[in-house]
């Protein structure tokens, strides 16, 4: 009895500790000077611009890697080929190197003066200190969450639903969007909220393709740390409270999705 | 012909799962495909199905050669042992799934759809998921399923092995009775002999990825080709290298002119059969099935000394056992 109380305590105050009191503290200091200070902050221009920025990135990103996360499973599992445990092994990179090594990679490439970037600055395309770099560097970093959340529950799911689909003659397009996905559909889910979450919160690759330039390449974890460094907690708390909000909705947005329609 | 499968050779890595297989299923009929496991039986049944492709050889079905046609454009209904139900859909939605595909008028598939779900008796559980069906439910799901789109020949691959004993058998009698109401040309694939037996009107026998012998079942109890088929369709003892039935032996007081001297081992009683055990010189067990009555007559009892009488053993050429 006493045990258990006691386990319980432990995992409650290291929740409490680490995530709770944190949280707290920045809403309490974001609206330590009123909600009116709160508003201000969060309406000021340069805020603005790093909140939209962020979204317009993440969403991007969890696009692009949930759609080729899906196919990747699908072929990692299911159409095996010769070289798919070299793509196993790439995609799971990202993962392991410093985000700034990715960062300074694709500068190597897609700088001025990197392999591609001639060619690009003379199509008038230019990737780094924009947003096509930001948006690269992202999708990189948050290139295995969906990958990896897809391929135990496409292997766990089995091949019979799909067959049985095709012998009742739903061609391979409707095979897919009627039995495969919904029935992967939890490992999907799963694997958005970490790209999502990952993608909102990627600084260090991100600031080494794009600068930080205010209203331009400025993002909102880049806005939080120059408004830290500014001397102004209070932009920074406001930002930071968005991007905790922002955390919260992707989690209630997604197990609204997860439940429609499962008994 | 319904179905007419000729010389189809299938390989995985170094198994051969089928080798040179041709059988010929007759409209309307109902098929079992009979082996043990790795038999090739399974595979067969999904070469006719599309859903694995043929090495060698082709696939006709009503007489057009479907051999290279996806399952989707085969028109034949498929019924998976572990039911591969749909578990993000109702019972409705999975039955109506392949009227849905093909977009047929709502108007048909709720009448479609009603019907069958009657026909397999889940009428008043439309309205649940798999997961809550047992079983048998979901295999008569399953059934209704593959029924729906008109298929027109039904394949089942052993479609109650994964049931208990008792449900299995109250859905194999089931069968039988919808595929004498329904008349769907229907293959079914099993591993149970007695299964077999009780329900088609031709039985093939596979083994090694080859087909040992097929036609009615009870010509396949009777005049088996091989030693294969003899001990596979119903128990055989093996005495030296002939092979013969438990009931097919005569058991005798009095020493006779081919009869060989056994002692009783164990006597039981079940019912209308009585069993049993006896003991040839070599120390070999003999199974013996006789009726009540011829039990009473010969008052068997342990540790008595009777003489058996092999008339009816069968011997079966020794190259075949070769080939095999």
């Amino acid at each position: 009895m006493i045990a258990r109380f006691s386990l319980r305590l432990v995992a409650l105050g290291y929740l409490a500790v680490l995530l709770v009191l944190p949280v707290a503290w920045i809403v309490w200091s974001a609206f330590g000077g009123g909600v009116d200070a709160v508003w201000r902050s969060a309406t000021a221009p340069y805020a603005v611009h790093a909140l939209l920025l962020s979204v317009l990135i993440a969403v991007i990103a969890v696009i692009a890697n949930t759609v080729f996360g899906v196919v990747t499973a699908l072929m990692i599992v299911r159409h095996p080929f010769p070289g798919v445990s070299i793509l196993n092994a790439f995609v799971d990179l990202p993962l392991g190197l410093s985000p700034v090594v990715v960062g300074l990679s694709l500068v190597l490439v897609y700088g001025a003066t990197g392999w591609l970037g001639p060619w690009l600055t003379a199509h008038g395309i230019t990737v780094i200190f924009s947003l096509p770099g930001m948006i690269l560097a992202t999708v990189f970093v948050t290139l295995p969450f969906v990958v990896r959340e897809v391929v135990p529950v496409v292997r766990e799911v089995g091949s019979e639903q799909e067959e049985a689909s095709r012998t009742l003659g739903a061609t391979a397009w409707q095979t897919f969007w009627r039995i495969t996905l919904p029935s992967i559909r939890a490992g999907v889910i799963y694997g958005v909220v970490l790209t999502m979450a990952r993608a909102l919160g990627e600084f260090g690759t991100v600031i080494v393709v794009a600068g930080n330039i205010p209203g331009v390449t400025q993002t909102l974890t880049m806005y939080v740390e120059a408004e830290f460094q500014n001397f102004d907690p209070r932009g920074a708390y406001v930002a930071s409270l968005e991007l905790a909000v922002l955390a919260i909705l992707t989690l209630v947005l997604m197990n609204v999705v997860r439940r429609k329609g499962v008994a | 012909m319904a179905i007419t499968v000729q010389g189809v050779s299938k390989r995985f890595g170094d198994f051969q799962a089928l080798d040179k297989v041709s059988i010929e299923v007759e409209d309307g009929s109902l098929t079992s495909i009979l082996g043990p496991s790795g038999s090739g039986k399974s595979t067969l049944l999904r070469v006719v199905s599309g859903l694995e492709h043929p090495d060698q050889g082709r696939v006709l079905i009503f007489g057009e050669d479907m051999t290279h046609l996806p399952p989707q454009k085969r028109g034949v209904g498929f019924v998976f042992q572990h039911y591969a139900a749909f578990k993000h859909m109702t019972v409705w939605e999975n039955v109506a799934f392949g009227l849905k595909v093909r977009r047929r008028p709502k108007r048909e598939i709720q009448t479609k759809v009603a019907e069958l779900l009657e026909l397999v008796q889940l009428g008043g559980l439309a309205e649940r998921y798999p997961g809550q069906l047992s079983g048998g439910q979901r295999q008569r799901m399953g059934l209704a399923r593959a029924l729906a789109v008109e298929p027109k020949v039904l394949l089942l691959d052993e479609p109650f092995g994964a049931l208990d004993a008792r449900v299995r058998q109250e859905l194999r009698t089931w069968l039988r009775r919808l595929h004498d109401e329904v008349h769907v040309t229907t293959v079914l694939v099993t591993h149970d002999q007695e299964e077999a037996m009780e329900i088609s009107d031709c039985v093939v026998v596979m083994n090694h990825g080859r087909i040992e012998q097929s036609g009615e079942p009870r010509r396949l109890y009777d005049h088996p080709d091989s030693e294969f088929v003899m001990s596979f369709l119903g128990y055989a003892n093996r005495i030296g290298d002939s092979l013969v039935r438990p009931h097919d032996i005569r058991i005798h007081l009095q020493p006779g002119a081919d009869a060989l001297a056994a002692t009783v081992r164990r006597v039981v009683f079940l019912g209308f059969e009585v069993r049993a055990e006896l003991e040839i010189p070599e120390g070999q067990t003999v199974r013996v099935q006789l009726t009540r009555s011829q039990a009473a007559e010969l008052s068997l009892a342990p540790g008595q000394t009777i003489y058996v009488d092999l008339a009816h053993s069968r011997r079966f050429p020794e190259e075949r056992e070769a080939a095999a």
